[in-house]
C-alpha cells in the first residue's frame, strides 16, 4: 500500500520543511523508529521523526545486550511482560523477514552458589506464570555437557531455549529504512529544546528551527522526562543506570554456545557472557546509578570488575583479545513497569522507563502506542503492510557477501575486502553509503556493514574505509 | 562455487618474509610458487613506513618492500594481490576470495606469513569514552602517506619503542604538534640518537613510568587522562592519540586451522626449520615473534624457503618437538621448539622490563646447555638475541627446555 506514497526525507542539515505534520516523534532510536514504521502503515498521517542525534539509533540502542528475550523472569502482569512477550514474537518473524541477523541459541541462567541454585525453582515458576513454558531445570552434568568451556563450580542451570540474540542495530535501522520508504519524514541533528501549544498544534522549537505537529509521540529514552516537562508534565524521572560491556574477538566464539545468564538474587545481579550475531562474545553489563545522562564511557573499575567476574564463568575467555569496550544508559524510572501514557487534551503520548526490554518489545510497544493514538483522536485507518526491505546480511549465522560466488560474478565489488578482520567487502560500503538512511560518520558506517569493528580497530583498514565515506579519492602520492 | 586449484608452495602474506621465501623457492626450481596477498599491493608492512631504517644504507619502507617484490617475482614466483585467504578446507587446503570470486588452492606445502599487527586501544582495556582521533601508527601512517587525510593539531604518542619514533616522523610531517611520548617502562626503548633527537631537536617531552588510563571527549578526543606509577594523575590535552607497538601477531588463519600456539608469542608454534604442528604447513616472519625488523623477516624468509624445499624433497616431518619455555622477565622465545639435529639460526627472546648485565641461563630438567653474560642491557620491546650452538645437547626425549634471564651486578 505504501508503494504508491513519495519516500520521505532523510534531512541532517539547513532548514527545516515547511510542513504541519500530523503526527512527530521525538527520538529515533529503536522504539520512535518503530512507532514511526507503524503509524506509516496508515495511508493518512504526515509523519516526522526528529532526533537531536545526526543518526538513527545514537542512544541507547546501540549499545545494549542484543538479546531478544523472551520475557520470561518480567513482571507477571505487567504491561512490560506483555510487550515483551508480543514484541519477541513479532521482531522474531520481522527480523527473519527483513534479514535482521538473529540466532535462537538459548539461554542458560547458571547457579555457582547454594543462594543461585535455590532461586532457580521460583524463576521457573514465574517464567510459567509469564506463559512461557519451555523453561526447565537441568543438573551441573548437563551445564557442563552443553558448555564445555564454563569455569569450574557451576550448580545447575535453568535452561530456556527460547531466548536469541539479534542485532541491534540492524533492527533499527530496518524500522527507520522502512518508514522513510513509506513517507515518513527523519529530521536528525534537531534537538527538541522547548515545546509550545498552539491552535491545535504542537510548536517544536528545535536547534534547526520549527516543527509542527497535531500529536506529539515522546520517544526520547533517557530524556523522556525532560520531553516530558515541555509538555508540562511530572509524572517520573529518568535515573541512568549505566551498563558497561566488553566484546571479545570472534576467536572466543567457540567458547560459548548459549546467552549464560547470571542468577538475579538479593545480593544483586551479575553479568553475563554471551555470543554476539557477528560472533564475538559480550561480557557485562555493569548496573550503575548514575546522574549523568551522557556519560557512557568505561571506567577502568568497570572494565576491571567485568573481567573478574567474567574468569569465574568462562576462564579462557580472558585470554582473548578485547575488540571494544563501551556502555549503554538503561533508562530507569522511579516504576518498576513502563511509563506508557496517553493525554487526549494534548494529543500526546509518552513512551517512557523503556529500561531494559525496549529493543525485543519494539513492534509490540509500536502498536500499542498506535493504539493509543488512536483513543487520543488520531486517525488511523486502512491499515497496510509496508513493502518489505531485505538488509544486509552483517551476521555469521548466514552467508556474508565475501562467501558468494554468485554475488562476486554479477558485482566483482562483492569480492574486494576492504576490512579484513570483518571481511567486509567494497560492494557492502558502497551499498551502505548509497542506502535510504545512509551513515555520516565511521561509527555509523560501522553499525552497518562492521567496517573496522574488528580485531585491529583499524591498523590496517582505518585510512582507506575512512577515505571510502569521506568521498573516495584514492591514495595520494607523496 | 569455488574454483579448485592445485600449487606447489602457497604463501600467504606478501610481505618481507613471505616474499623472501617465495623468492627462494622459486629460484631454487619449484614449480608453482603462489604468493596471495589481501592488500592491493604487494610488500607489507614497509610499504606504508616512509622513514629510512629499512635495510642498509638508509633504505626507506617502500624502497625495500619494492626490492622485495621485484626479487620474489624475477625469481619466478606468482604473485596475486588483491586476494584475501579466508580459511581452511582441509589442512593443506586454503579458500580466497577477490574480485575474480571464490577459489580453494591446495598445495604440497603452505607457508604462513600473515605478519603482525599493533595493538589498539580497545584491546588495551584504556577506559573513557570512544571519541574520534584514536589511532595506531599503522593507521596513522596509511591514514597520512597514502591517503593524506587530516590528522589533528596535537597529539600524544603511547609507547617509547622505535616504532614510537616512526609515529612521531609521521605527526611532525602532518603538522601536528606532539604533546607527549607516554612509556610505562623507566627509559625509552629505541636507539639513542633517535630519542635524542626527538627531546633536544623537536622538544617532544618523555613522560616515563606513567600509562594512560583514560581517554576523554565527545565526538572528537579532548585529552588523556595518566597516572604515574607513584599513582600521581595528571591531565594532558590533545585531540589525538597514537597507540604505538605493543604488535601481535596476525594469527587468526593459524588459530583456525587449529595450530598449536605459543602462549608467549601468541603466534603459531614451530621449530628452527619454521615447522608448525601440522605436517606442511609452515609460518615466517611477524606472525611468529611480534615485531622484528624487516631484514630479520627476510632472512628468515630464505632459510624458510630452504626447509619448505627439504620437506618438498624428502617429505620428512619430524615428530613433535621439545617445547622451549621462557620464565619471567622472559615474555618469549622464537622459535619455540626444538626439533633434535635441526641446524638453527639461534633464538630471539623479549623481555617485559629492562635487565642490567643480563645473565642467560638455559636448561633442560635441571641440567645445564648453556650459559652467558651480557654487558648491553636487556630492553623491553628489542630483540635479544641467544646463540644455539646448544641445541646438539639437547635429549629429543626430555622435558622442556627453560631459558632464563636475570640482572647481574654490573
Ligand atoms: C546495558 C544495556 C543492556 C540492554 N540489553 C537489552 C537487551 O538485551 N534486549 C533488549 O530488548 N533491550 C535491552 N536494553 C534496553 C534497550 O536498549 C532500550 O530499552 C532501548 O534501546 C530503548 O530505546 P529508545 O528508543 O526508547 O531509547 P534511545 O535509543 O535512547 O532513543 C532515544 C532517542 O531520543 C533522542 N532524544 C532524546 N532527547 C531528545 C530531544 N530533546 N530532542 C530530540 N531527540 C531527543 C536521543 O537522541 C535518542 O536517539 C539494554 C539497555 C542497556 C543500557
Ligand atoms: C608501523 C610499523 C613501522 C615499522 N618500522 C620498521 C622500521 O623502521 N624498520 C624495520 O626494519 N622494520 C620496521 N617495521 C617492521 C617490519 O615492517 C616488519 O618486520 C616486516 O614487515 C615483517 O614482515 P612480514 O612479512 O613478517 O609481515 P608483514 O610485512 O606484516 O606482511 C604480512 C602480509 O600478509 C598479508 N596477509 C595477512 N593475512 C592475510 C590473509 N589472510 N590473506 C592474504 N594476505 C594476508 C598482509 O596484508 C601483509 O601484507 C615496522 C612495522 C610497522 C607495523
Amino acid at each position: 500500500m505504501t508503494g504508491d506514497r513519495a519516500a520521505g526525507r532523510v534531512l541532517r542539515r539547513g532548514a527545516l520543511p515547511d510542513v504541519t505534520y500530523d503526527v512527530c516523534v521525538v527520538g529515533a532510536g529503536v522504539v520512535g523508529s518503530a512507532i514511526a514504521r507503524e503509524l506509516a502503515r496508515h495511508p493518512g498521517p504526515r509523519i516526522a521523526v526528529v532526533d537531536a542525534a545526526d543518526d538513527v539509533g545514537e542512544g541507547t540502542s546501540k549499545a545494549n545486550t542484543a538479546i531478544l528475550h523472551t520475557g520470561f523472569d518480567a513482571v507477571p502482569g505487567s504491561l512490560e511482560a506483555r510487550l515483551v512477550r508480543e514484541g519477541q514474537r513479532l521482531l522474531a518473524a520481522y527480523a527473519a523477514e527483513s534479514g535482521i541477523p538473529v540466532e535462537p541459541v538459548g539461554a542458560l541462567l547458571v547457579a555457582w552458589d547454594d543462594e543461585q541454585l535455590a532461586a532457580l525453582p521460583g524463576l521457573l515458576e514465574k517464567a510459567v506464570r509469564n506463559g512461557y513454558d519451555a523453561a526447565r531445570l537441568i543438573g551441573p552434568d548437563e551445564v557442563r555437557a552443553r558448555e564445555p568451556h564454563l569455569g569450574p563450580g557451576a550448580l545447575g542451570a535453568l535452561d530456556v531455549p527460547g531466548e536469541s540474540i539479534i542485532c541491534p542495530w540492524t533492527t533499527t535501522l530496518a524500522y527507520a529504512t522502512q518508514a522513510v520508504r513509506s513517507g515518513v519524514d527523519l529530521l536528525l541533528g534537531c534537538r527538541v529544546e522547548r515545546i509550545d501549544a498552539a491552535e491545535g498544534l504542537h510548536v517544536l522549537r528545535t536547534g534547526r528551527g520549527v516543527v509542527r505537529a497535531r500529536y506529539l509521540v515522546n520517544a526520547a529514552g533517557l530524556h523522556a522526562d525532560t520531553v516530558d516537562r515541555m509538555l508540562g508534565r511530572d509524572d517520573f524521572g529518568v535515573t541512568p543506570r549505566r551498563g558497561q560491556l566488553l566484546v571479545f574477538d570472534k576467536l572466543a566464539r567457540g567458547l560459548v554456545r548459549h546467552i549464560l545468564l547470571p542468577v538475579p538474587t538479593a545480593l544483586g545481579k551479575g553479568v553475563l557472557v554471551a555470543p554476539t550475531v557477528y560472533g564475538n562474545v559480550l561480557l557485562g553489563p555493569t548496573a550503575e546509578d548514575l546522574d549523568d545522562k551522557t556519560a557512557t564511557g568505561s571506567t577502568e573499575e568497570g572494565i576491571a570488575g567485568l573481567r573478574e567476574k567474567g574468569r569465574r564463568i568462562l576462564p579462557a575467555l580472558l585470554d582473548e583479545e578485547v575488540t571494544a569496550v563501551y556502555a549503554g544508559l538503561r533508562a530507569a524510572t522511579e516504576h518498576e513497569d513502563y511509563r506508557i501514557s496517553a493525554h487526549k487534551e494534548q494529543r500526546c503520548v509518552t513512551v517512557g522507563g523503556i529500561r531494559s526490554t525496549g529493543l525485543t518489545a519494539s513492534l509490540a510497544l509500536a502498536e500499542h502506542v498506535a493504539g493509543l493514538l488512536g483513543d487520543v483522536g488520531l486517525d488511523l485507518k486502512d491499515a497496510g503492510e509496508p513493502d518489505p526491505v531485505r538488509m544486509p546480511a552483517i551476521g555469521e549465522a548466514f552467508p556474508r557477501p565475501y562467501q558468494r560466488a554468485d554475488l562476486i560474478a554479477a558485482d566483482p565489488a562483492y569480492g574486494a575486502v576492504v576490512c579484513h578482520c570483518e571481511r567486509v567487502t567494497r560492494g557492502e560500503i558502497r551499498d551502505a553509503l548509497a542506502s535510504t538512511v545512509p551513515p555520516v560518520s565511521l561509527d555509523g558506517l560501522r553499525r552497518r556493514t562492521r567496517a573496522r569493528g574488528g580485531r585491529c580497530q583499524g591498523f590496517f583498514c582505518g585510512a582507506e574505509v575512512r577515505a571510502l565515506l569521506e568521498g573516495g579519492e584514492g591514495p595520494v602520492s607523496r | 562455487m569455488s574454483v579448485e586449484r592445485f600449487v606447489d608452495v602457497l604463501v600467504v602474506g606478501a610481505g618481507p618474509a613471505g616474499l623472501a621465501t617465495a623468492a627462494g623457492l622459486a629460484a631454487a626450481g619449484v614449480g608453482e610458487v603462489e604468493v596471495v596477498e589481501r592488500d592491493q599491493e604487494a610488500g607489507g608492512a614497509p610499504r606504508h613506513c616512509p622513514n629510512r631504517g629499512f635495510g642498509r644504507f638508509g633504505t626507506t619502507g617502500p624502497q625495500y618492500a619494492e626490492r622485495c617484490v621485484t626479487a620474489a617475482v624475477n625469481a619466478g614466483a606468482v604473485l596475486r594481490t588483491g586476494v584475501s585467504v579466508t580459511g581452511w578446507a582441509s589442512p593443506l587446503t586454503l579458500d580466497a576470495t577477490s574480485p575474480r570470486g571464490l577459489e580453494r588452492i591446495t598445495a604440497r606445502a603452505v607457508v604462513l606469513a600473515t605478519g603482525a599487527r599493533e595493538r589498539p586501544r580497545a584491546a588495551r582495556l584504556v577506559a573513557g569514552t570512544r571519541p574520534a582521533g584514536v589511532f595506531t601508527t599503522g593507521e596513522l601512517q596509511r591514514s597520512f602517506h597514502r591517503h593524506g587525510q587530516h590528522i589533528g593539531t596535537r597529539a600524544v604518542v603511547v609507547g617509547a619503542e622505535p616504532v614510537s619514533f616512526a609515529a612521531l616522523d609521521t605527526l611532525r610531517q602532518a603538522g601536528v604538534e606532539v604533546a607527549a611520548l607516554v612509556t610505562g617502562h623507566p627509559r625509552h626503548q629505541a636507539p639513542r640518537a633517535r630519542a635524542a633527537d626527538a627531546r633536544l631537536r623537536h622538544g617532544v617531552p618523555l613522560l616515563t613510568d606513567a600509562t594512560v588510563t583514560e581517554l576523554l571527549g565527545r565526538g572528537r578526543l579532548s585529552g588523556v587522562l595518566l597516572r604515574h606509577r607513584d599513582g600521581r594523575t595528571a591531565r594532558l590535552a590533545c585531540d589525538t592519540v597514537v597507540f604505538t607497538g605493543e604488535f601481535v601477531p596476525d594469527h587468526e588463519l593459524a588459530r583456525r586451522g587449529g595450530l598449536t600456539m605459543d602462549p608467549g608469542t601468541r603466534g603459531p608454534a614451530v621449530d628452527s626449520a619454521f615447522r608448525t604442528a601440522h605436517r606442511g604447513v609452515f609460518a615466517v616472519g611477524n606472525v611468529l615473534h611480534a615485531v622484528e625488523p624487516a631484514r630479520t623477516a627476510a632472512h628468515e624468509g630464505s632459510l624458510a624457503s630452504a626447509a619448505v624445499l627439504r620437506h618438498l624433497l624428502d617429505g620428512d616431518w619430524p615428530p613433535a618437538a621439545v617445547p622451549v619455555r621462557v620464565t619471567p622477565p622472559l615474555a618469549w622465545a622464537a622459535p619455540n621448539r626444538l626439533t633434535v639435529d635441526e641446524p638453527d639460526d639461534g633464538f630471539t627472546l623479549r623481555v617485559t622490563e629492562f635487565v642490567p648485565s643480563p645473565r642467560l641461563t638455559v636448561t633442560q630438567d635441571g641440567r645445564e646447555l648453556f650459559r652467558a653474560r651480557r654487558r648491553r642491557p636487556a630492553v623491553p620491546n628489542r630483540p635479544f638475541r641467544v646463540p644455539g650452538q646448544w641445541t646438539g645437547r639437547v635429549d629429543p626425549r626430555g622435558g622442556a627446555v627453560l631459558i632464563a634471564l636475570s640482572a647481574g651486578r654490573g
